[in-house]
């Protein structure tokens, strides 16, 4: 192959230069996705739907973006993104009903729109509520389709493998 | 240079820029639109009652909060009347309207609280006037408490959630919304 020829006539410089803008991609991407989660506040700016309880909003595969201010309030309608203890996967539903207390305490539950009931049964076993520290996020944009990569990704982990290691050697390979 | 795999490499890039480019201009072109219309909402029949919420209280039971368990709410059927013409808000960037239907209201235990009495999905093809006389409430109204007997000002909006095929994702309330009490007595027919 040409590139593996490029490859064995670089000098020491070249592969070290080769090595610094690989480390640079990857810099930059974990940057990126760390000022995110400082501009949103949300620990998980950007999360892919996984379950169609919320179809046909939103299908398995879609991208959505999430803000998590703490003066924004949380109000029935919103679609929040939250954690349940004794589930690794975090869950888009949408906020049935809320009880707000004037110290700003807030209890509220949720419910997928394809659901034919609430999420009593999805919580931890006696949880009744979620409450703000459950909450990842809360959808504010949508971008369809885009997520399916990572899904195909967690469903055959050898793809993945491959895909990275292809995009790797592509990158450190690869002659400027 | 020339060879398959660069030509095909090249073609996705170009491909993948102007899909996102498109998909950037579709955004653009409603994300400043005004999604507000009038609604108007009324209530027919209003009707208070103390039960026990069962569906709150199942799990605990088996965890020995019984003292804590024992929570009378209060809950309340209502018959609805609802009404708004819809078909303007779609544009090519509408995917589905979410439409609820929200009681709010103020007790001495909660400052604030809201609850979905009634929703619809309306998918962009779907009729969107709607003109719905004497439904009945979709979900139970259990208060967190019994602060709904004889209170004088639960108020009722109508709003929705705009999908879009990408882009943003707006709660709009409508403009108008009722204001209605509950009666002072518990009732004792069946509800």
């Amino acid at each position: 192959m040409d590139a593996w020829d490029d490859f064995k006539r670089m000098n020491k410089r070249q592969m070290l230069y080769q090595a610094l803008s690989f480390g640079m991609i990857v810099s930059s991407a974990l940057m990126i996705w760390k000022g995110l989660m400082v501009v949103t506040g949300s620990e998980s700016p950007i999360v892919v739907v996984l379950s169609g309880s919320m179809e046909p909003a939103f299908q398995r595969g879609d991208l959505l973006f999430l803000t998590n201010n703490q003066e924004d309030p949380i109000r029935a309608g919103d679609i929040v993104v939250f954690k349940v203890e004794g589930r690794e996967i975090p869950i888009v539903h949408r906020v049935l009903k809320l009880h707000e207390k004037s110290n700003g305490t807030v209890k509220f539950l949720t419910k997928g729109d394809n659901n034919n009931v609430d999420d009593r049964g999805l919580y931890a076993p006696g949880q009744l509520w979620l409450q703000k520290n459950h909450v990842v996020g809360r959808a504010r944009g949508f971008l369809p389709y885009v997520g399916l990569v990572t899904i195909y990704m967690n469903d055959y982990p050898h793809f993945k493998y491959a895909v990275l290691v292809a995009l790797a050697l592509y990158v450190l390979i690869h002659r400027e | 240079m020339h060879s398959v795999f660069g030509r095909g490499n090249a073609m996705a890039a170009y491909t993948l820029s102007v899909l996102a480019g498109l998909t950037f201009c579709c955004f653009l072109s409603t994300v400043f639109l005004d999604y507000r219309t009038p609604a108007t909402i009324n209530t027919r029949q209003v009707v208070v009652k103390s039960i026990p919420d069962y569906s709150a209280s199942r799990e605990k039971n088996d965890l020995g909060y019984q003292s804590v368990l024992l929570l009378f709410s209060l809950i309340f059927v209502a018959i609805l009347n609802c009404c708004t013409h819809l078909t303007h808000l779609f544009n090519w960037n509408v995917k589905q309207l979410f439409l609820y239907v929200t009681a709010e209201y103020q007790t001495p235990s909660n400052e604030f609280n809201q609850v979905v009495l009634w929703d619809k999905i309306i998918l962009r093809g779907e009729n969107a006037v709607i003109d719905l006389k004497n439904i009945h409430a979709k979900y139970y109204f259990w208060d967190d408490g019994n602060g709904l007997k004889g209170h004088k000002n639960v108020t009722l909006t109508l709003s929705w959630n705009i999908i879009p095929n990408a882009g943003l994702l707006p709660n709009v309330g409508a403009i108008g919304s009722h204001s209605f009490s509950f009666p002072p007595e518990y009732t004792t027919s069946r509800v």
